[in-house]
Parts: C-alpha cells; structure tokens; sequence
C-alpha cells in the first residue's frame, strides 16, 4: 500500500533522513520507533508532504506522489496526526472533528463512531477546543484524522506528554481502528507500547532504518542496539 | 435636537463604514493580510458600475451585482497570482505590492475618466425619507445602506460559523499547515477571502457613489474609514467593525456639527484616541501576531 | 572592508565630489533636475533606513514633509529666520513631533502599522488646514521681502543645490554609521530574529523608536529644503503621500528595500522613467507603480536582489565579516 524508497529527506540546513526504504501492506499496523532526533517525524511528514524528499520517492497504492502536495494526498486516503496534536484553537470540539471530513471521502467514519472510541469527547462537543486537556486534544486530533476516512492514518508521537493512564486510554481505542480496516502507522518513543500494538516494526537511528521485523518476533536485545546504537 | 440628528446620521454612515472594513477585516483574520488598495477597488468599483451600465444600457442598481461578480472574480485571480507569492513571514513584500496597485489603480481611472466628479444613480430610494419629527428624518438610502451592512455581517457570520468552507476559512486562520493536513488547500482559501473582500469593497463602492460624488482620487480616504473601524471595533471581531464603523461615523457627523470641514478630524482623532487608551479596540481580545 | 566595498566606497566618494562642484560647470537645467534627484535619494535611503531595515513601513512620511515645510514657513516668511538655518531647525521639530506619533502608531503592526501612520499624516494635514496664520490650505509663498531678503537667485539656487548634497551625503552616511554601530547590529539581530533579540536584552521598541527620530529629522529637513526649492507651501502638495511617499517607496523597492545600494539604484530608474514620461504625471505614477508591485512579487529585493543573485558584493563597508586565520 505505501512504499518508501531510498528516501533522504531534511530542512534547509539539515538532513535528516538518509535512504530511507519502508513498505506497510493494507491492514497493517506498523511501529516505528527510535530516540528523539532519530527521523521518526521528518519519515511521516515525507510521506505527508510535508517535507521535501532530496532523493528517492514515495507510492501510495501504486501512485508515485512524491510531488503531490499535501492537501491532496490527504484526498487520496492518507492522513497524519501531527505531533503536538495542533488543535484548532477557535473551532470548537464538534467543528474541529468535523473539519477532517472536509474532503467528503466516503467511509465508515462519523462523529458518533469517534465519540463512541473516544467517550471523553461525547460532553465537551460544544466546547472551545482551546482549554482542553493534553489527553482530549489528542482523541480529537485522532478523531479528526480518522474523519477524513484514511485508508493509511499515521500518528506521530500519541503519548507525548500525557500520563500512563491517558496513553492507555488512547492506545485501547486502536484496534478499533483497524477493526474497520484502516491501516495505521504507529511511530512512538516507548518501544513497550509501539510492540504491544503493531504486526510489524521499523527501528530508526540517527536517520537510517537500523532494524525492521515482526513485532512479536523482535528480541530485547536486538532492539536496544538498534534504538540507541551499536555503541551502547 | 439636531444632535439627535446627527446621531442618527452618523449611526446610519456607520454602515457604510462596516461594509468598507468587512473585507479589510476578512482579508486580515484569514491570511494576516492588509490589502492597502482596499480603498482605490471601492472607486475602480463605482467606476465599473458606470461604465458597465452605460455600455449595457441598464440602470446602476442592476449592473451592481454584475460588478461585485466582477470584483470577487478579480479578487480570486489577484491573491492566487500576486499576492499569495508575497506571503511570508515577512509582511512587507504584501504591503507594498498593494501599495503599488492603489496608486496605480488610481492613476488609471485618472487617466481614463478625469478627475471630473462622478455619481451613481440608485433610483428615487435616493432621496426619498422618514420623517420622524421636525428635525430627525432618516433617508431610505441610508437606512438601506445601513440594513445592508447587517445583512453582509450577519451572512458572514453564518458561512464562517455554519458552513464546511467556512471553517475551513477558520481552520486555515489559526494554522494554515495542519489546515492543508484536512485537505485544504489554503492557497485556494486564500483566494476566496479575497474574492469576498473584493466583493464586499465592490458593493461599499457602489453605496459610497450613489450618496456622494467621487473622483478617481477618493480611495485612500475610504481605506483610513475602513481600517479605523476595523481598529475601533477590534482587530478579529466581526460584529466590531459595525460597532466600530458606527462610532466613526457619529464622530464625523458630530464634528461636522461643531465647524464645517471637522468631519474628517473628529473621526481621526477619535480613532487615534482609542489607539491611546483602548488599543485593543472596543470589542477586542487583543491582537494576535 | 572587501575588495568590492572599497571599489564601491572610492567610487561614491568620487561621484559626489565631482557632483559638489556642479555649479560651477554645469547647465541650469540639470542643475534643476539634480536637485530633486539629491531629494527623492535622500528621502528614499531614509526611508529604507525605516522600513528595511528597522520592520517600520510607513506610508505617513509625507507627514513630515509638510510639517517641516510649514515649520520652514513660518520660521522664514513669518519670523524672519534666514530659510537654510529653518532647515536644521524643521528637522528638530520633526523629530520631536515624531515621539508622540510612535507612542500611538508602534502599537500596530505591519499593514495596519502602515495605514496608522497615513491616518497620523492626514491628521496634521487638517490641523494645519485650521491654522489661519499658515494660510488655510492657500498657497504661501516664501517673498524676497522676508523669507529671502538678502539672497540673490543665483545664491539661492547654488545654496539650494548644495545643501540637497549634503542631505544626501549625510543620510549616506547616516546610513553607514547606523548600521555599523552597535545600533545596526540590534537591527540585525531583530530581522534575522526579533524573540531572540528580545532574549539577547536588544530593547526593540528603543532601537527603532531612534531610527524613527533619525529619519522623522532627516525627511523632515530634506521636505523644508524641497519647498524652499518652490518657494511655495501648499496644503495638498505638502502634504502629498503620492509625491513624499509613493514615490519614495517605489524608488525603493524596485532598486531593493533592505539593501544599501538600493535607493541609488531605484532612484537612476525613476530618474530615467521620469525623463522619458516629461509632463506626464499620471502615467509616471502608473510605470513606477507597476514596476514597484512587479518588483515585490518577483523579487522583494529588488534590482539590487537581481544583481546579487548574480555576484553578491556589499557596496558600502556594513556587512561584518568574521576572517578567521587571515595571513
């Protein structure tokens, strides 16, 4: 379904991925794990568009749309949870989750079915999405990329700064994500939890792919060297 | 009891004011632009409504809607094509590009019409009016104006508020980049607040030629109107660009009422005295950067 | 200082030591045409000092031209001050004025910043309408019996032409010393940065509160020559943002706002645009105009932008550069 290959991608001054290749098959859950600065986030924004590629290309269901801008790809099925959730400060919750549906793709996604993952979000609908929690900023920022109705959804980095508890909450509601058939790529900090909830798995280190397997065939060991290097 | 009067008159000239800021207003809210030719479209507008009924054969008030099309097309085409190569961090590029197109927008209206003075021609509504005593009386054209201007803020409201492509305005406001992650094209949102800003000025050009005569040379005195009421209200508010118009307009028509020719100060010195000790606006949150 | 800015400092110094001599070999004409070309220089190096350098893009400048042009007026016609003294003279009085005006107009930003200022010029525009003294909006004219008594027309023209060389020799150097000071390294570190200049303690609404003075006296000083130049004050004219601002702005940005070449550079093209279009005021607004939109769409930075696309080299000695290991 999406095929990275021999990506290198960066900021102006900075590269920060270097021949990146990846592939996730339709009804995948993919990890991608890595430490902070390892390119985990520059990967998902290259697939988004978010970031130009200085070399290699990206295919999206045999669509090479290494060029296509990111508004589109969006109509084509992908969609991203950004990090640091980027909340619409001055829509409500109700409009903000409604916004991910703005490209009118047909699919079995709705408000109800979201709040139905996501309960938290059932008495706040009509609330300024502005003063909300970490934890309900990002159901919404979940909800909202599944409104669109995404054959791909790609999440950067769900737990980022929200307690155990809340990280619980929201990672239960994934399997309700690929119930309905939609293929997620997970990317996460904590090797624990990206395991726990993906088939298969991509180490990056300082911008390469240091390991890639399946989840449940992946030893400690093997995966600590390649998370923080060989050095370690 | 003429300073009831001048009241009344003043809140009605408000509306016109509203209509000028609605557009200055969208176009900020929406792309953090300030299109300085604001006030020189409003006059190439009254223009057009000339010209375009005088070649069709038609009155003014039915080549209007023509115009403001005619205007909003223009709009769109402008910001896809000029302006947005201008945005950046750095407004400076966007300023003066718009500087530019006032002056000469200006100058080509000079050269082609003259600096003679012109009018519009709204029908009878012109000078027809209630009486509501001896000394109030409100003419149906500004009280027309003035529906109007509520009419234009109060169906904004609503497509901002209600409609899919209205959030999306919204959206786009507060983030363009995660706004594009929803599969908006922000270029293109761009481009439709501009269409509807330049429809807008399109009908307050229209409003302001058939109550008073212009010249080619009105325009940038409409562009302070309008930036003041959107200053007064509050930079952000919708509904305060009508409180703000309002307050200019009474204060020109209070001024004109102390000495002749104090219209235009009284309205800048009430402007500038809300800059001093209300700079926020009326009804402003504060100016977001 | 690199090899280019030394060629470039020789170069300038020469040339307008060659043009201080003007009047003792050249036509009247040119003269004539030399001296508004000295002001709309002038005007435009002061005027990229503010917006190109400092982030403040008025359009209110020709607020400061009529001040300092009724300030020159009643010091001259009405008060007997010999007219050249009235210039230093305006330019202080423009410069005080110019603190209130920012304490009210550095409360907007970017665009509206911009309309502010235009709203702050319109309002002394009408103030100065209500003064009976200064005539009311008639036209004033500086006489042989007061303003200049004393002064032969041949004086009166050379004076006139040398001090729009000095203005504009000065603002040149203003220009260079501002931003080689301690003063240009804040501007620096402002544009390239403004949080974390504010981090580095550089006091922003200081720094451009005094490049504001600095270029309220200077514009100031330039309008009061330019209407003595006339010999004529008159409301609309000296007051006029097409002639003291339009103008000056698109010199600016089609020879590259930001950029210390770039006023001479834009102010050759409006000195080539104006030539060819002779009496035509309409369509030299209109050229100019176009070429300025033009310009800020396609390149920002103007022809000095182009050039440096192709060679990059710094005129005047303002760019710092570290040399590490020189031998």
């Amino acid at each position: 379904m999406l095929v990275v290959s021999e990506v290198s991608a960066g900021y102006e001054d900075f590269r920060a991925l270097f021949d990146v290749s990846l592939s996730v098959r339709e009804g995948e859950t993919v990890a991608i794990v890595g430490a902070n600065g390892a390119g985990k986030s520059t990967l998902l924004r290259a697939v988004m568009g978010q970031v130009r590629l200085h070399a290699g290309s990206v295919h999206f269901c045999g669509v090479d749309i290494s060029e296509m801008k990111t508004y589109d790809r969006v109509k084509l099925g992908i969609s991203l949870v950004p990090e640091g959730r980027k909340i619409f400060p001055s829509l409500t919750v109700r409009e903000n989750l409604f916004i991910g549906s703005f490209g009118k793709r047909p699919g079995p996604w709705s408000i109800e079915r979201v709040v139905s993952i996501f309960p938290m979000l059932d008495r706040l609908l009509n609330r300024s999405a502005a003063k909300l929690s970490g934890g309900e900023q990002q159901a919404i920022a979940i909800g909202r990329a599944l409104l669109s109705n995404p054959r791909l959804v790609l999440l950067d980095e769900v737990s980022l700064g929200l307690a155990p508890v809340v990280v619980k909450q929201l990672y239960n509601a994934l399997p309700a994500i690929s119930n309905q058939g939609t293929t997620a790529i997970v990317v996460e900090q904590d090797i624990h939890q990206a395991l726990a909830v993906s088939d298969r798995v991509y180490c990056l280190l300082e911008g390469k792919v240091s390991l890639s397997g399946e989840a449940s065939r992946v030893s400690t060991s093997e995966i600590t060297t390649a998370y923080f290097g060989a050095a370690v | 009891m003429s300073w009831i009067n001048a009241l009344v008159q003043g809140v009605l000239l408000g509306g016109l004011y509203a209509i000028f800021a609605t557009g200055l207003s969208l176009a900020f809210g929406v792309m953090r632009f300030v299109n300085l030719a604001h006030g020189d479209l409003a006059i190439l507008a009254a223009y057009l409504v000339l010209s375009t009924a005088s070649t069709m054969g038609v009155s003014h008030v039915v080549s209007l809607p023509l115009v403001v099309l005619l205007m909003a097309g223009l709009g769109y085409v402008g910001q896809r094509f000029v302006f947005n190569r201008t945005i950046g961090p750095d407004p400076l590029a966007g300023i003066l590009c718009s500087f530019g197109i006032g002056v000469v927008v200006q100058n080509l209206l000079l050269a082609r019409y003259t600096a003679t003075d012109r009018y519009l021609d709204a029908g009878s509504i012109e000078t027809s009016t209630i009486r509501i005593n001896d000394s109030v009386s409100i003419g149906h054209f500004s009280l027309l104006t003035f529906v109007c201007a509520i009419l234009l803020l109060g169906s904004l409201q609503i497509f901002l508020s209600r409609t899919s492509l209205g959030r999306a305005f919204r959206a786009t406001a507060d983030d363009p980049a995660t706004a594009q992650l929803m599969g908006i094209n922000d270029k293109r949102i761009y481009g439709f607040a501009m269409a509807i800003a330049f429809g807008t000025v399109g009908i307050a050009g229209f409003f302001l030629g058939a109550r008073e005569t212009f010249a080619p040379a009105a325009g940038p005195n409409q562009l302070l109107f309008g930036f003041e009421a959107v200053v007064i209200g509050g930079l952000g508010s919708l509904w305060g660009t009508l409180i703000g118009g309002i307050v200019l307009g009474v204060a020109q028509v209070f001024g004109n009422q102390l000495s002749v020719g104090w219209n235009l100060l009284a309205g800048h010195i009430v402007f500038l005295m809300v800059l001093a000790f209300r700079p926020n606006g009326l009804l402003g949150t504060g100016v977001r950067t | 200082m690199s090899r280019g800015s030394r060629i470039g400092t020789v170069g300038m110094t020469l040339i307008f030591v060659v043009l201080g001599f003007f009047p003792l070999y050249g036509s009247d004409r040119m003269q004539v045409t030399l001296v508004q070309v000295l002001t709309y220089l002038t005007l435009a190096i002061m005027w990229n000092l503010l917006a190109g350098y400092s982030g403040l893009v008025s359009v209110g400048q020709q607020g400061f031209i009529g001040i300092a042009a009724y300030s020159m007026f009643s010091m001259s016609e009405l008060n007997s001050i010999d007219p050249f003294v009235s210039v230093p003279l305006s330019a202080m009085v423009c410069a005080a004025i110019s603190i209130p005006v920012a304490l009210l107009v550095f409360r907007l930003r970017g665009g509206y910043f911009a309309i502010g200022t235009w709203v702050v010029a319109e309002v002394f525009r009408l103030l100065t309408l209500e003064i009976n003294v200064l005539g009311a909006g008639n036209v004033q004219s500086l006489t042989t019996k007061n303003a200049f008594s004393g002064y032969g027309l041949e004086v009166r023209k050379n004076l006139v032409f040398w001090s729009a060389w000095m203005l504009a020799i000065g603002a040149t150097l203003t220009t260079i010393f501002v931003l080689r000071s301690r003063l240009g390294l804040a501007l620096q570190a402002v544009r390239d940065d403004a949080d974390g200049a504010r981090g580095l303690g550089v006091d922003i609404t200081r720094v451009r509160m005094i490049i504001w003075m600095i270029v309220a006296a200077w514009t100031g000083a330039t309008g009061a020559l330019i209407h003595i130049n006339s010999a004529t004050v008159t409301n609309r004219d000296a007051f006029s943002v097409a002639s003291w601002t339009a103008l000056v702005v698109f010199i600016v940005i089609i020879g590259g706002v930001g950029s210390t070449i770039g006023p001479y550079l834009g102010v050759g093209v409006y000195w080539i645009i104006t030539e060819q279009l002779k009496q035509q005021n309409t369509w030299r607004f209109i050229v100019l105009g176009a070429l300025a939109a033009t310009m800020s769409v396609v390149s920002p930075k103007g022809i000095a932008g182009l050039i440096h696309r192709w060679k990059p080299f710094e005129i005047f000695p303002v760019t710092r550069r570290l040399e590490v290991g020189k031998e």
